[in-house]
């Protein structure tokens, strides 16, 4: 048994890195709830919005936070069109297809990124990358806390946007009866591309919010991507506030499985975590019954 | 025509024995390989409509059961097939079980398969059995009772020998009462639940003879590039790669991922024979992939039964 | 900073080598081109390290050209036959049946040490020579495969290496060092490393309190840094690869953990890169791993030539190059590309890679014995080295200053 300020440290960081894992499970969450498919490009759109986030940081000098407005307008603007422009297209809607679709994007984008940017992996050093918060014994990395607040504002953010404006009503509307929202006069089409692009733009913040503290490679996308799925069905698909508890318990049973088990086996926490919980109540924590 | 068919698949399939280049000899084998992965992934994820993303697990298990068996326990290679193919479908059965007890459909089921390749992934990886992220070398010993085969025809043979026997499991399928019920599960499962077919049972019977089949995949895999470690057997590179097989072909045909993997082999190689900058061959793949998506909605089998005037058989979800 | 285009960087390194020297027009008809083989990852989670291996055989190739290809076969020129391995070990066999039939007379390859194993096999069947390029793997070099060559150490003589650097210049400094943990990725490189060092440390005063292996990619170290603080090692000694290298010493610092000393034994993220662009934290680090012999000016030339063109140095370019460097001084001694003649002619070798801090080359079982790596120091932004003294070209700061 470690000792116990140990056991809260890994309780704390596990909550810090359970914000880092919310926020690029937001998107997600969206877009599978939406669109009822696994965005197997999720993971290829971080990669690309980390490295836009890096450019806007090293050619154009922004601050990464300060990047966070261009790059999730960006990032909304590059989903928008890829949906509109390729997997609507050719999938025609078809759950298959989409997937599918969302595959190639993801070589796609990954080798655009080799020829573009090499293998080459990039950090940024910020003022900021070790300033640290001392609470106690403990010490909280400010890049870190800092994203934690902003997934739970973003989360936040978003849940208001589903439930008090007519948009957000409209595109529950359409994830649940895309049929029926076609007859009150909703285009499935439009919203699947507005929820594709927000999903995407939630990348750009998360993106900025990262870089600070961690690296950015073509293959970094590859990183976060699985943790991301587990969440979202763990949270229950397109729930916002499931997504940041699901990143949450994913942090946690992380740290506290590399503490007990070790960093090499301790992984293993995540994924016995995701079967129990969909073997024992298949919607996931928040989710609705099918 | 419809005669000579048969004839001319195994005159096609046996032509590669008489090519005198080892590399093309050895792209047909990969070529074949590749549809053996598919057709494994084919009856679960196309008949059943079980899609899954996660069939690297029976890839592994069946990979590192050849291998243990040999370099720890002094078996000969060749009783890694039977081996293999029994752990797969013990594997199979265990999570088909777990899973659709649960109730688990769609990316549900699909996204728990990845969690349970996964799990596997990192037990090979910590495990002694498997020599973690040592991996396991199995010696070079080439002769036909090692199961090791300095000429890559009789690497190819055995391949097909494979495929074939996959393929009659899949044409079998089609054709038998088993394979009608886990058609009817797949295309409703209210209805078939009303007919009296017993859904679990059924999904878990699939995914057992999936798994069966994929692990010899895996078996095949240990014997000709005798190396095996934790992400070669169960990363989920191979999960996808079976799954792209079996869809862009044409999920639940029986031919569906043979001429998927013909048709993805072609595009690869050549891609990557013209141009060498790195990353410009893997683009192109991953546009032409788009491309077949976007032009050929129930994969490349569903084009030949369009036009052969089938399309009720063709594709599906 | 501005954006090069990586193809115009290979371009323009390539060029260097060739402008310095334009030999005069021969003749008579020119003798068939030697072709070679470069198989490596060049897309996937190796690119960077695999294109640079890449780069530097091209570099390599150029040179021979430039300055009058094989001599003994009347100025026949090398010719590269690209390949990109991916991370498919099935795929790195293909290749080379593919590039044997295109008529490749020898390979070099394939940085992994999995990709290694599969394409030397192969090859193997053809009884084609492969010069190993990186992978360090011991059993690249001892499974009795006779085309196989390595002008590089493999992973045991490094350990035992790093392991008597550590211990001189821990004693030097009145033997501050008294325990260490070892951090290493769970694959087959950082285990094999970890597990050596582990045997060797307690004969040089050093107990090893823990070993903590870590998975790739492993996304945060709070954890491994919290722990290591609990034990209270006086030094921390990593095996991993590029990623996780920076984490964990970001998160070492991060969390001020009391060092005498971070170092690594082939550190996968210890280069220049890191070097320059995190000097907060990478100043005084130090790492036991391949590099160039800085006492000779050929060397800082060829780095100077890489540098000048936008690319980034490591080490892999270097050993890239002097695979290939190796190969074509195996042909120009058996005075034919014929496998035949070029295998023995190798396995007698005494190629000498002049930019490598290494004595006389002599190949045991194809793996070459008197190749060595060095020990290295960060020091303000820049990589020196500090071990073994008739190489150095500075004095190792031991114990790291306190900041």
């Amino acid at each position: 048994m470690p000792p116990l300020d140990i056991l809260a440290a890994a309780l704390i960081n596990g909550v810090l890195t359970g914000g880092v894992y919310a926020l690029v499970a937001l998107g997600l969450t969206l877009i599978y709830g939406v669109l009822h498919i696994v965005n197997f490009a999720h993971g290829s759109l971080l990669m690309l919005a980390m490295f836009g986030a890096w450019m806007l940081v090293s050619w154009v000098g922004l601050d990464p936070y300060a990047a966070l407005v261009p790059l999730t307008a960006i990032m909304f603007v590059l989903g928008w069109a890829l949906y509109a422009g390729v997997i609507g297209r050719i999938s025609r809607g078809e759950d298959r297809a989409i997937l599918l679709a969302t595959l190639g994007i993801a070589i796609v984008l990954d080798n655009f990124a080799l020829v573009v940017f090499t293998g080459d992996t990039r950090t940024i050093e910020t003022p900021y990358s070790f300033e640290m918060i001392e609470l106690g014994p403990l010490l909280l990395s400010v890049p870190r806390v800092v994203s934690f607040a902003v997934a739970l504002v973003l989360a936040a953010l978003l849940w208001a946007f589903m439930a008090r404006t007519d948009t957000g009503r409209a595109i529950r509307a359409v994830a649940k009866e895309p049929d029926g929202a076609r007859l009150v006069g909703i285009r499935p089409g439009r919203i699947f591309a507005l929820s594709y692009g927000i999903g995407v733009a939630c990348l750009g913040a998360a993106a900025c919010l990262l870089l600070p503290s961690f690296y950015v490679s073509p293959q970094v996308g590859n990183v976060f991507v699985l943790v991301s799925f587990t969440i979202v069905v763990l949270g229950g698909m397109g729930s916002f506030p499931g997504a940041v508890l699901g990143g949450l318990i994913i942090g946690v049973t992380e740290s506290l499985g590399g503490l007990f088990l070790g960093e090499s086996l301790g992984p293993i926490g995540i994924s016995l975590v995701f079967i129990a919980v969909l073997l024992l109540r298949p919607t996931g924590l928040f989710g609705a019954a099918r | 025509m419809k005669r000579l068919l048969p004839l001319l698949i195994l005159l096609a399939a046996l032509a590669p024995l008489a090519l005198p280049s080892q590399f093309l000899v050895n792209l047909a084998m990969l070529t074949a390989f590749s549809a053996l992965l598919g057709q494994g992934w084919n009856i679960s994820g196309g008949f059943g409509g079980l899609t899954s993303f996660g069939h690297a697990a029976f890839f592994g298990i069946g990979a590192y059961t050849a291998a243990i068996l040999q370099t720890r326990y002094g078996l000969n290679p060749w009783l890694g097939l039977p081996a293999g193919a029994i752990l797969g479908a013990a594997v199979g059965a265990a999570i088909g079980i777990a899973a659709f007890r649960a109730g688990l459909r769609g990316s549900y089921f699909a996204l728990v398969t990845l969690a349970f390749s996964e799990v596997f992934r990192i037990i090979a990886n910590s495990a002694e059995i498997t020599r973690g992220g040592l991996g396991i070398l199995i010696p070079l010993r080439p002769g036909l009772t090692n199961f090791q085969f300095a000429d890559r025809r009789a690497s190819y043979a055995v391949t097909l020998a494979l495929l074939a026997a996959a393929t009659s499991v899949a044409l079998w399928l089609r054709r038998s009462r088993f394979g009608a019920r886990l058609i009817a599960v797949r295309e409703n499962e209210d209805a078939a639940s009303a007919l009296g077919v017993d859904l679990v049972g059924t999904k878990v019977r699939a995914l057992a003879l999936s798994g069966a089949i994929t692990a010899t995949a895996g078996v095949l895999y240990a014997q000709t590039f005798l190396y095996v470690d934790p992400s070669i057997a169960f990363g989920i590179e191979r999960s996808v790669e079976m799954l792209l097989v079996a869809m862009i072909g044409g999920a639940g045909t029986v031919w569906g991922p043979v001429l998927g993997a013909i048709v993805l082999h072609i595009i690869e190689d050549t891609s990557r024979a013209l141009i060498d900058t790195p990353g410009f061959a893997p683009m192109l793949y991953g546009v032409v992939l788009l491309a077949i998506v976007a032009f050929l909605p129930g994969g490349i089998a569903g084009l030949r039964m369009h036009r052969a005037g089938n399309a009720k058989r063709g594709a599906n979800a | 900073m501005t954006a090069k285009s990586p193809l115009l960087n290979r371009r323009t390194i390539l060029a260097a080598g060739v402008a310095t020297l334009a030999m005069p027009a021969v003749l008579r008809a020119d003798p068939a081109p030697v072709k070679l083989g470069l198989i490596h990852p060049v897309t996937g989670a190796l690119a960077f390290s695999g294109s640079q291996c890449r780069l530097g055989g091209q570099m390599a190739i150029a040179d021979v050209n430039a300055a009058g290809g094989i001599k003994s076969m009347g100025g026949a020129k090398l010719e590269a036959l690209l390949g990109d391995a991916q991370l498919r070990p099935e795929l790195a066999a293909s290749l080379v049946d593919q590039m044997a039939e295109a008529g490749a007379s020898g390979f070099t390859g394939c940085f992994s040490s999995s990709l290694g194993l599969a394409a030397t096999q192969a090859a193997a069947k053809y009884n084609l020579p492969f010069s190993i390029d990186s992978g360090v793997a011991d059993n690249l070099t001892t499974r009795g495969l006779t085309n196989t060559f390595r002008l590089f150490p493999s992973a045991s003589p490094i350990v035992a290496d790093a392991v008597t650097e550590l211990d001189e210049v821990n004693k030097n400094a009145g033997s501050p060092v008294k325990s260490a943990v070892l951090v290493h990725e769970n694959s087959e490189f950082g285990t094999n490393t970890a597990t050596a060092l582990k045997d060797k440390l307690p004969g040089i005063g050093i107990k090893v309190l823990e070993l903590m292996p870590h998975a790739t990619p492993t996304r945060d170290f709070t954890n491994i840094a919290l722990r290591i603080k609990e034990q209270k090692p006086e030094l921390v000694i990593i095996s991993n690869y590029v990623n996780e290298y920076m984490l964990l010493i970001r998160t070492l610092v991060q969390q001020r953990v009391p060092l005498v000393a971070m170092f690594s034994v082939l550190g996968g993220g210890f280069g220049l890169k890191f070097a320059k662009e995190q000097p907060g934290i990478s100043d005084y680090v130090m790492d036991f791993n391949q590099w160039y012999n800085p006492r000779k000016p050929a060397s800082l030339a060829f780095r100077e030539r890489v540098e000048s063109a936008g690319g980034t140095f490591t080490w892999e370019i270097l050993f890239g190059y002097y695979a290939v460097g190796l190969l074509a001084d195996g042909f120009e001694h058996a005075g034919t590309s014929d496998k035949a003649k070029v295998i023995p002619a190798l396995a007698a070798s005494t190629y000498y890679p002049e930019m490598l801090p290494y004595g006389p080359t002599s190949f045991i079982g194809g793996q070459n014995k008197g190749g060595h790596a060095v020990g290295l120091q960060i020091q303000k932004g820049d990589i020196k080295t500090i071990w073994p003294s008739q190489f150095a070209d500075a004095k190792p700061v031991f114990p790291r200053p306190k900041v």
